[in-house]
């Protein structure tokens, strides 16, 4: 325990919280002091949230009880003051920013108006003053042309930029205590260390404490002073995030951060490896799985799936008429090939075409121009009932494994339909024992089968979403964030499904991901893209190890690093991606690529 | 703005003529006005039925009766009733204002009754107060609306002597057919609220909200009302409509002087003039309903405005 000071801001006193019959926190403590920062971490379920929203008075609109404790902040009780109390502390004592900012500020009010509705409110300013206020909040958090802003809509801005409002919101009071909740977890991380960046900042200069919740270690160790590790609604740890780091007691707190994924861990590592993982067995940190090089693709093939100078346009406006005057370039003149049994990368920032060029090989999106073949078949080629079987061979894994299972109809169902569509095994008996078959290879068992979707943990969802793309004996699966929903440890089990799973089938992924240390642990090559162009491409080692152009070292730069003690040194990218719709006729320039090692491409500036 | 208002004037004119061309077609297979405007009148020969068809201009061919319609209309003259022989325009001039203002007040009425309780049912969910709010609009859903126009004139105005039982007059006049029509529609529109509401009410914004320190009632009917806005405002414009349609049988019980009671006396004498002239003055109000709804929708959603 760090030395007791005389005041903390806020104390946590054995805290537990109930819904109905459950406790889904127990006998919670730990302080925040003035200035500095708490991390709660722990995986979704162990109580985090719950904390932040207890801390606010607000778990009562979900039902909470308050079994047992006290949350003392300054020289009141929380738990004992009533709703009316607490409306005079929330947003101007305790602020709280929350993990979704697309969903945060009201879609119908401006900004400026939702940011003067907490001045108005706690500080009694008039809409003028208040106004003049929010403006310099907005230039505070260092958003551009903060007079326009002021009358914006959240919709018309980026993920970004909704969450620095949000952090001026919040601030607006001058609050002692702030209270993030994931609050860069939807976020790119360049705009998350943006955003980072902009809390400490603030922080120092306003001198307030802040309690950060979040899953993610290397924002634990760039931004926390004390780290409370929660699981299953317990506190397992508390100490110094180095000493957290550096020496961890409990073996939850070992299994977490053996599973963190380290960039640059893989480093003169030719292929990418399937590692053991360390699990808890009846609370002991045990290694499990083996070790193997990955050494899966065959590059003396054909490739398997071959991209050819592909454009993929969305008309935006058009006049009266019907005539396009505004589009967006989602993907412009991009290209490469997938050998049998490769990962290949796609890493880019929202908004960088990677999605779009994986629902273009899918077919769920129309090329606007270039070709697309596979096994040497180009699709342009094929006739309509080829291109169909084509979506038997190809297959698809959705960020969200929540909302790509369809709630109505069980595990069993969901897995069954690609096999029954294409006509793979033909009796019913035959399709049960493939699905059982299938739930059991991706580590679940066969009683699951006749199971709703909602009786699964978001990990074993996106087991099932394996399953399904399975069934159908694919040989390229496209994997699109398959793995950003899941927490650390899950994501790590995950990722050696993936392999395992190659290396018995000889499966290619098509690997679409924001997040640069997962990748470098999975792909054989790696394509960075940007505003719909390949950056530079190239094996992984090339790409990791020695990244030619700006925009791959900047991403890189961007990712935090798992190690409080680690020097940071990130060339910030300043202000946001440029608004890919242009007018027609005024066609984004297309980059030309030079190969300066034997498959390394490097796009040149225009 | 101005390309939307055109294309909406457009589709107007071309539903207008749907429907019309469709009821007066439809109105005309139902029976044969001269013969029933001597019902009862005692013995009649072909000829006198003859000399009368031409006097209505119903021996002429359908289309040619149709387009006469159709460019009276352009000068706004729907011609004379079949009965009594008064300027049609003149009949719906006195009707139009009678119905609207029956339909305005009672949506007005269940609209008010409808918001606060359905917040009330979503911010109490599961509660005594839900509970109740959801049986009473079950009950109100299946009260046949003539019954309880009957036995309110019982009550209020045989009984009490409080209220007059038909006709239009004063404020009091109002109150028993609007509450009638009203009661029907907010056992509905409750329902709608509330689940509305209860979908809203999940959002982070509204969580957001909370956290600013803002009271129940901002949250509430600042934050999140406004957010349900759209599937409100789409429900009631058709209900509108739905509701204009519906009006005819309430206008019969309280003997109430609007469109319904002119549609219903002018399909009982095959007045073609009335019918085709209340049922083209009902689409026009419809159509401008559905355009009120949607500039209605730009107001409320910033998001569709900018599309």
């Amino acid at each position: 325990m760090t030395i007791k000071q005389a005041k903390p801001l806020l104390a946590v006193e054995g805290l537990s919280v109930e819904f109905g019959n459950s406790r889904v926190v127990d006998d919670l403590s730990f302080v925040v002091q003035p200035g500095k920062t708490v991390a709660i971490v722990g995986e979704s379920g162990s109580g985090k949230s719950v904390t932040s929203l207890s801390i606010m008075r607000l778990a009562d609109t979900m039902g909470a009880k308050f079994a047992a404790g006290r949350i003392v902040f300054g020289d009141r009780d929380l738990l004992k003051a009533s709703q009316k109390e607490m409306r005079t502390i929330r947003g101007k004592e305790i602020a709280m920013i929350f993990q979704e900012p697309m969903t945060s500020l009201n879609p119908v009010f401006t900004i400026g108006d939702q940011i003067c509705e907490v001045l108005m409110l706690h500080e009694k300013m008039g809409k003028a003053a208040a106004m003049a206020e929010a403006r310099r909040l907005l230039d505070m958090v260092r958003l551009p042309d903060s007079e326009q802003l002021l009358k914006r809509y959240p919709h018309q801005l980026s993920g970004g930029m909704r969450q620095r409002v949000m952090i001026a919101m919040a601030l607006a009071c001058r609050p002692m205590l702030l209270i993030a909740d994931e609050p860069t977890t939807a976020l790119d991380v360049t705009i998350q260390a943006q955003i980072l960046t902009i809390m400490r900042e603030l922080q120092k200069d306003l001198g307030m404490g802040m309690v950060f919740i979040t899953h993610d270690m290397g924002v634990v160790a760039e931004m926390a002073d004390e780290v409370v590790v929660m699981w299953k609604g317990k506190k397992v740890e508390q100490g110094p995030v180095s000493q957290i780091f550096a020496d961890p007691q409990h073996p939850y707190t070992r299994t977490l951060l053996a599973a963190v994924p380290r960039l640059g861990s893989m480093t003169g590592e030719e292929f990418p490896k399937r590692l053991p993982l360390t699990v808890l067995e009846n609370d002991v940190p045990t290694v499990v799985g083996e070790e193997r090089v990955q050494d899966t693709a065959r590059y003396n093939d054909v490739p398997l799936l071959s991209v050819k100078d592909l454009f993929v346009r969305f008309d935006m406006r058009k006049t009266m008429l019907g005539k396009v005057t505004h589009r967006l370039s989602a993907v412009s003149k991009a290209g490469f090939d997938i050998y049998p049994g490769e990962t290949l990368a796609l890493v880019g920032e929202s908004g960088s075409g990677k999605s779009t060029i994986g629902r273009t090989i899918q077919q769920l999106q129309t090329a606007h121009l270039g070709e697309i073949s596979f096994n040497g078949r180009s699709y342009s080629a094929m006739s309509a009932a080829d291109r169909f079987r084509m979506r038997q061979e190809v297959q698809y894994i959705f960020q969200d494994p929540f909302a790509s299972l369809d709630p109505r109809k069980t595990v069993g169902f969901s897995i069954a339909e690609p096999i029954n569509t294409h006509g793979l095994v033909s009796g019913g008996k035959a399709v049960r024992r493939r699905v059982d078959e299938l739930l059991e290879r991706v580590g679940l068992s066969s009683a699951h089968a006749d199971r709703y979707p909602h009786e699964f943990s978001g990990g074993q969802r996106q087991r099932i979403c394996i399953a399904r793309a399975l069934a159908s004996d694919p040989k390229l699966i496209i994997a699109d964030e398959a793995l950003s929903a899941l927490d650390v440890s899950i994501q790590a089990q995950i990722i050696n499904l993936f392999m395992d799973l190659q290396a018995e089938r000889g499966l290619a992924y098509l690997f679409i991901s924001h997040d640069m240390a997962v990748v470098e642990k999975m792909s054989h090559r790696v394509a960075v893209l940007y505003l719909g162009q390949i950056m530079e491409m190239g094996s992984r080692r090339q790409i990791f190890e020695t990244p030619r152009h700006a925009y791959t070292r900047r991403l890189l730069s961007a990712v935090p690093v798992a190690d409080p003690s680690a020097e940071r040194n990130v060339t910030l990218m300043e202000g946001e991606i440029p608004n890919p719709v242009r007018r027609v006729g005024d066609e984004p320039a297309i980059l030309a690529h030079e190969e300066i090692d034997p498959g390394h491409f490097v796009a040149k500036s225009a | 703005m101005a390309g939307f208002l055109v294309k909406r004037f457009l589709q107007a004119i071309f539903v207008v003529i749907a429907i019309t061309l469709l009821v007066s077609f439809a109105i005309r297979l139902t029976g044969d006005p001269a013969v029933t405007m001597f019902q009862g009148g005692g013995s009649m020969t072909e000829d006198d039925l003859a000399r009368i068809r031409a006097a209505l201009g119903t021996d002429k061919p359908f289309l040619v009766q149709y387009s006469d319609f159709l460019k009276g209309m352009l000068t706004l003259d729907f011609g004379r009733s079949f009965v009594g022989g008064t300027q049609v325009s003149t009949l719906i001039g006195k009707a139009v204002p009678a119905t609207l203002m029956l339909a305005f007040v009672s949506m007005a009425v269940s609209i008010a009754l409808s918001i606060p309780l359905g917040i009330m049912a979503a911010t109490r969910k599961g509660k005594g107060v839900d509970q109740a709010i959801r049986i009473f609009s079950l009950i109100g859903l299946s009260f046949p609306n003539f019954w309880l126009a009957t036995m309110l004139v019982l009550l209020f105005s045989i009984t009490f002597n409080l209220l007059p039982p038909s006709g239009m007059g004063g404020i009091q006049s109002y109150i028993m057919p609007a509450f009638t029509m009203a009661v029907i529609l907010t056992a509905t529109n409750v329902r709608l609220v509330r689940t509305a509401m209860l979908d809203t009410l999940q959002s982070q914004y509204v969580m957001v909200a909370r956290a600013k320190g803002l009271s129940e009632s901002k949250v509430l009917y600042k934050h999140a009302l406004r957010n349900c806005a759209i599937p409100l405002i789409t429900y009631f414009g058709l209900q509108f409509g739905g509701l204009l349609g519906g009006i005819v049988v309430i206008e019969r019980v309280f003997n109430w002087p609007g469109l319904g009671t002119l549609a219903f006396d002018a399909v009982a004498a095959r007045d073609y003039p009335v019918l085709q002239a209340v049922i083209t003055v009902l689409s026009l109000m419809i159509v401008g309903i559905n355009l009120l709804v949607d500039i209605a929708y730009g107001l409320v959603d910033p998001r569709i405005r900018t599309e």
